[in-house]
């Protein structure tokens, strides 16, 4: 942080930890509330926390022989292995824009922007009724597909690949005999590493995220992501209340690796999100 | 733009590499893009367009029959008594949701920018830190907040002597969902805001400063002004969320009495196409609020100019 000139000024200081407060609050209370058991968790004040934390993690992964544990590694691969492949694909797509001279360039590039205003959600039902029909729907494969095309992270390694991908350097990998493939993989993608990590994050947080498309794809309980199993405990816990405490335990363990994740990979986060993204 | 010199090559390179290339690293990105952006719209125009037709009782192969129906379900999509009451509530709440979220962002961004505090990186991480939170989760925590038998803010309320009100209830439903999409998505705008800040020169700001402006006036006249093209783009991207609000009503729905089935657009597209498996009504809504989307967020790039796109062919 660059504590230029001027005095520390009492205002901002509280303005920011107010606002810090409001964002951490729930997060704390996420944290007090797994530690209680099911009758605490509406008797005692709220902010006061108990010892349950490990019953109540035991008791979630008994829940039907450890299904909360099989959501999370569902998760991981949905969000895991689809950021990890839709990376790849945008990066290739992005190095072909920013590098190459070709027709119909500006075409695909036009309809690529277009696909970023289109609202990602609305397509969820179209990709059910698409998937149905050659019988896609309810496997890994439904909620994986659809996540690895992301016309944003596309633009977005246009910008990086433009921007730390020198051309020359192109030219003298292919000078020494690279092939074009040769050259992505060896010199442009470890050049564009630390963009494409950003992109990671991006698809990750916004596969983690999308709930309506698992929801509607998945209809084995076996095959769901974290989010939507979560939502079904908390459809139970309407009728049996015991279940919050499940539900409540489940949403802290759920966050913990990814809030780990965001706190290990921060300095990644260059959101610049119209502007040229990487300086160069 | 920078690409390869392909007129000037000279024709032993050019001969060497073979003209399909680029299509070749853009093959998947268009396959995948075809099959799960274009297909979808395609089929989702054509859906909207057709209706099935049963002859004689319904029963039997054949019986049912899928026909042209013009834009029959777009009127009966558009005249449905949910369906208006779902887009001024999604309108209301986006009245709420966009300007607060921007406009907190904003002053976070000018404040951990302003550097006169030593609380920064702790107050960055910590408003940031909600985006690892995914919406339903989001939802599950501020839920269970809501709910008057655990809330602490009752409990404070309570012992004020003030009757708390039931936020799940009513009206206040609105705010409640309003509250978890602000508290989520701050954090985000405003790293973007903060990293569009920094990218500014210091001694923009020096030279200002010593001609007597005050950290409030050099915000507004040059800060605000150069953040604008990102706050154009953090609204173009917080509008088209808002359209598509789903999953914190849906996770809401067993906590509160309020939220139908149809209380936002999209959850009113999910109920027709998987509760009433009217696919086409579905289909012609989400043309309908896709179109909306589109025209919104195009129509506010279109008049701020393309300055937010396209930055790199400046140079």
């Amino acid at each position: 942080m660059i504590a230029s000139r001027g005095r520390i000024s009492p205002a901002a200081t509280a303005l920011l930890l107010l606002g810090a407060l409001y964002c951490l609050f729930p997060v704390a209370w996420v944290l007090i509330a797994s530690t209680k058991s099911a009758e605490e968790l509406f008797a005692t004040f709220t902010l006061a926390p108990s010892t349950h934390l490990l019953d109540n993690i035991v008791t979630l992964s008994e829940y039907r022989g450890g299904l909360y544990w099989r959501w999370m590694a569902n998760t991981a691969l949905y969000a895991g292995v689809g950021g990890a492949a839709s990376t790849l694909v945008s990066a290739m797509a992005g190095f072909a824009l920013a590098k190459y001279a070709f027709p119909g360039k500006s075409l695909v590039f036009n309809i690529i922007l277009a696909g970023v205003l289109v609202p990602g959600v609305i397509l969820a039902i179209p990709q059910y009724l698409l998937l149905a029909k050659v019988g896609l729907t309810n496997t890994y494969w439904s909620v994986l597909l659809p996540s690895i095309i992301s016309p944003y992270g596309i633009y977005l390694c246009r910008i990086f690949a433009a921007a730390a991908v020198p051309t020359d350097v192109i030219e003298a990998a292919r000078i020494d005999g690279a092939s074009d493939w040769g050259a992505f993989g060896r010199v442009a993608l470890p050049m564009m590493r630390a963009g494409l990590v950003t992109v990671f994050l991006f698809q990750f947080v916004a596969i983690w995220n999308n709930f309506m498309l698992p929801f509607i794809m998945l209809g084995d309980d076996r095959l769901y992501p974290v989010t939507v199993g979560l939502n079904g405990l908390l459809n139970q816990g309407a009728s049996q209340p015991a279940m919050y405490t499940s539900v409540v335990t489940g949403a802290l363990l759920s966050i913990v690796p990814l809030v780990a994740l965001f706190l290990a990979l921060q300095r990644y986060w260059r959101v610049d999100l119209g502007a040229g993204a990487v300086k160069e | 733009m920078t690409a390869f010199p392909t007129t000037t090559r000279t024709p032993r390179t050019a001969t060497r590499r073979s003209a399909g290339v680029p299509y070749s690293f853009l093959a998947p990105a268009l396959l995948l893009f075809a099959a799960f952006l274009a297909a979808p719209i395609a089929y989702t125009t054509y859906l909207s367009l057709r209706r099935t037709q049963v002859t004689g009782l319904g029963l039997g192969a054949g019986s049912r029959t899928e026909v042209w129906a013009g834009l029959e379900n777009y009127t009966r999509s558009l005249t449905d008594p949910d369906f208006l009451p779902s887009v001024y509530r999604v309108g209301a709440y986006g009245l709420i949701v966009v300007p607060t979220m921007l406009g907190l962002a904003l002053l976070m961004a000018l404040l951990l920018d302003a550097g006169r505090t030593r609380v920064g990186t702790f107050a960055r991480t910590a408003i940031f830190l909600p985006y690892a939170v995914p919406a339903v989760v989001a939802s599950l925590l501020w839920g269970f907040l809501y709910l008057p038998r655990v809330s602490p803010f009752a409990d404070l309320l309570h012992a004020l002597g003030i009757t708390p009100p039931d936020v799940l209830a009513g009206s206040g439903v609105l705010w409640a969902v309003a509250n978890i999409a602000i508290w989520g998505g701050t954090g985000f705008n405003m790293i973007v805001l903060y990293t569009a800040l920094r990218a500014v020169p210091r001694d923009l700001y020096e030279a200002a400063r010593l001609d007597g402006a005050s950290d409030v006036q050099i915000a507004w006249r040059i800060k605000i002004p150069i953040v604008t093209p990102a706050l154009i783009m953090t609204s173009v991207f917080s509008i088209i969320a808002t359209v598509q609000v789903f999953a914190e009503p849906m996770t809401l729905r067993p906590l509160s009495n309020t939220i139908s089935t149809t209380w936002t657009p999209l959850m009113k597209v999910y109920r027709d196409a998987f509760t009433r498996n009217d696919v086409y009504s579905a289909a012609a809504t989400s043309v309908v609020i896709a179109l909306a989307t589109f025209l919104v967020s195009f129509g506010l790039l279109k008049l701020v100019g393309s300055r937010a796109f396209h930055q790199e062919d400046r140079t």
